[in-house]
């Protein structure tokens, strides 16, 4: 579950000060299917980015299943991202000099898990994206809906209970990009938390919460 | 992250750059075999010298006439001093209880022929006590005869080198030589001595003292050499024989007296410091390997700022970051360390072969020292970049197209 109170986020450019998030409060229960929608430069990366623990907010609180994990050390905020969060990315963002398979067992090489239980993992995960036939391909040798279902593959390694992603279907046509929406709600449905930015209408109104970003407050 | 992982994401990342790596292995090679093969070559010519002294075995004082007032000063080749080392001053020697024996020295140049072949010769004057302190081996014949000084017969000593150029073919024992206008009848040949402290006794005429001074038309002796009868002796010695002489030149302190001990100590102070100097040469180029482990490292974190960006996001902590990529540097490092100890190897083999007479050794500290140093500098070197990597803003890696 997660709730954020009063968060504020300022970065520096050069010498202004841009106030990219405003003040925003939101709580998010578990199993949520929540769509972020906001025209280019509202806020709703930073937003992602600060849920994802991958930025920390300049002010207020954000709670992780009631564990206040604001300012918190880099390493400790790895470690809680490792296990509670997956993220899909618009560009993918897969190691090119790995296959399929080394890339979706990358988060547990991460946490020290032992070769032989990852073989298994990964073996699963490929199975649930049908990607199993795929398992030694580089991503220059796959197709950008098979590159999807492979980072998703990777983001639900880790068996985490919040799935985040930023722009999925961005860079796939609109066949590939239904699959993926398909495959994220059948996790959703399986009872991961979902919350996808987009600026697409179509893939946002199909989320059961609809939150609007405007200017960094929401409307 | 188990140990083993880390081993394995770091060779896959060399793996993946195999050019850059293979550079890198090899700037690093060429700078540990370097410091490997001058510290040999150093440490090998100061053991041989050092051996070459110590193999004499002798309890051996040199005496030269003359002496630098500077102390430090090397002694004077030729001597300056207007006060000559006489015959007289040789035998006075004896007074001392701790010298066994003593051999007056003179040298001089000059033509010497037989049977219609001539050549330019260097000639030694000397006694029979000569080849005692001199440690010197007949192969024919015996050496200059036990005789009271100045009852010098016309005899002489000869090298290999001599037998075989005035000689060739024919018994040399009992030939008569001509040097300069006197003639001496060859009595004894010399063994191969081949070099012994700068003088090559197959190339040389052995005639007794005074007549050497005759013939050369000169009084003053070129060195005396003295045996002492032990190590222990030998500190006494050079006190008795300093005062001796001081004694017989009117109190002045005019002579360089030259132990074996204070030689090989010369020459190991010397070549101690050549090696280490030209070692610590070498070394630089292992440093400049090791700046280059650190630029290509840089580079290297710049080109994959995505990859290390998108590892913080899925959990890398710092600490794993950093082993990631001094694992890396480190293996540079070993690789580059093995590959620089076998050709060094290689190279003291061949120079080994083109100088069978020279015994080039490396001596184990070096071997194991310039491993070390290869090891740290691409630890120390690789500190840098893996900082830079691990302190990386994930979000800012992975915005960046």
């Amino acid at each position: 579950m997660i709730t954020l109170e009063n968060i504020h986020r300022y970065f520096q450019v050069g010498e202004q000060t841009v106030h990219a998030l405003n003040n925003i409060s939101l709580t998010i229960s578990n199993g949520d299917y929540v769509s972020v929608m906001g025209p280019s430069g509202s806020g709703k990366s930073t937003l992602l980015n600060i849920i994802a623990l991958l930025d920390q907010p300049s002010s207020g609180r954000y709670l992780l299943n009631n564990q206040d994990v604001t300012q918190r050390s880099d390493d400790e905020l790895a470690r809680i991202r490792r296990e509670n969060i997956g993220f899909v990315f618009q560009f993918f963002h897969l190691i090119p000099r790995l296959t399929a398979a080394e890339n979706i067992e990358m988060p547990m090489i991460l946490a020290g898990i032992a070769a032989k239980e990852r073989e298994q993992r990964v073996v699963q995960a490929l199975a649930g994206v049908n990607l199993l036939d795929r398992a030694d391909h580089r991503p220059d040798q796959l197709s950008g809906g098979q590159l999807q279902r492979v980072a998703i593959a990777r983001a639900m390694i880790m068996h985490p209970e919040v799935l985040l992603a930023d722009e999925p279907t961005g860079n796939l046509d609109s066949k590939s990009g239904a699959d993926i929406i398909a495959l994220l709600e059948e996790l959703n449905r399986q009872g991961v938390t979902l919350m996808i930015i987009t600026h697409d209408q179509t893939v946002g109104n199909r989320a059961q919460r609809k939150v609007r970003i405007v200017d960094g407050q929401l409307k | 992250m188990l140990f083993k992982d880390t081993l394995t994401q770091a060779l896959a990342a060399l793996n993946s750059q195999r050019l850059r790596t293979v550079l890198i292995i090899l700037a690093m090679s060429i700078g540990v075999a370097s410091v490997n093969v001058l510290t040999a070559l150093g440490e090998s010519a100061r053991h041989y010298i050092v051996h070459e002294f110590e193999s004499l075995g002798t309890h051996l004082v040199i005496i030269l006439p003359g002496r630098t007032e500077t102390t430090g000063g090397p002694p004077p080749l030729f001597g300056e001093t207007p006060r000559d080392l006489t015959l007289e001053d040789a035998e006075a020697l004896f007074r001392s209880p701790h010298i066994a024996a003593i051999a007056p020295l003179t040298i001089g140049s000059a033509p010497v022929s037989s049977l219609g072949l001539e050549r330019e010769t260097n000639i030694f004057g000397s006694t029979h006590a000569l080849r005692r302190v001199r440690h010197l081996s007949m192969a024919q014949g015996s050496f200059l005869p036990n005789t009271e000084v100045n009852k010098a017969m016309p005899v002489c000593v000869i090298g290999q080198t001599i037998r075989q150029q005035l000689f060739a073919g024919k018994p040399a024992l009992g030939q008569w030589l001509r040097v300069n206008d006197r003639r001496f009848r060859v009595i004894g040949v010399l063994a191969s001595e081949g070099q012994s402290i700068g003088v090559d006794f197959d190339e040389m005429v052995i005639i007794p003292v005074t007549q050497a001074q005759a013939l050369f038309n000169t009084q003053s002796l070129f060195r005396i050499l003295v045996e002492t009868y032990s190590k222990e002796a030998m500190d006494k010695a050079v006190d008795e024989i300093k005062s001796i002489i001081k004694e017989r030149h009117e109190g002045e302190d005019d002579i360089t007296i030259i132990t074996q001990d204070s030689v090989v100590g010369t020459f190991d102070k010397i070549l101690t410091a050549l090696t280490l100097s030209v070692s610590g040469i070498a070394a630089i180029s292992l440093a400049v390997a090791g700046i280059l482990v650190m630029n290509v490292m840089l580079v290297s974190v710049t080109q994959r700022t995505a990859e290390i960006g998108l590892l913080k996001a899925l959990g890398a902590t710092r600490g794993q970051l950093h082993r990631l990529f001094l694992t890396e540097a480190a293996f540079l490092s070993l690789a580059g360390a093995i590959l620089g100890l076998a050709l060094g190897q290689l190279s003291i083999i061949l120079i080994q072969a083109i100088y069978p007479n020279f015994p080039l050794k490396l001596p184990g500290w070096a071997l194991i020292s310039s491993v070390t140093v290869a090891l740290l500098t691409g630890l120390i070197f690789g500190l840098l970049p893996a900082g830079r990597a691990a302190k990386l803003n994930p979000v800012a890696a992975l915005t960046k197209r």
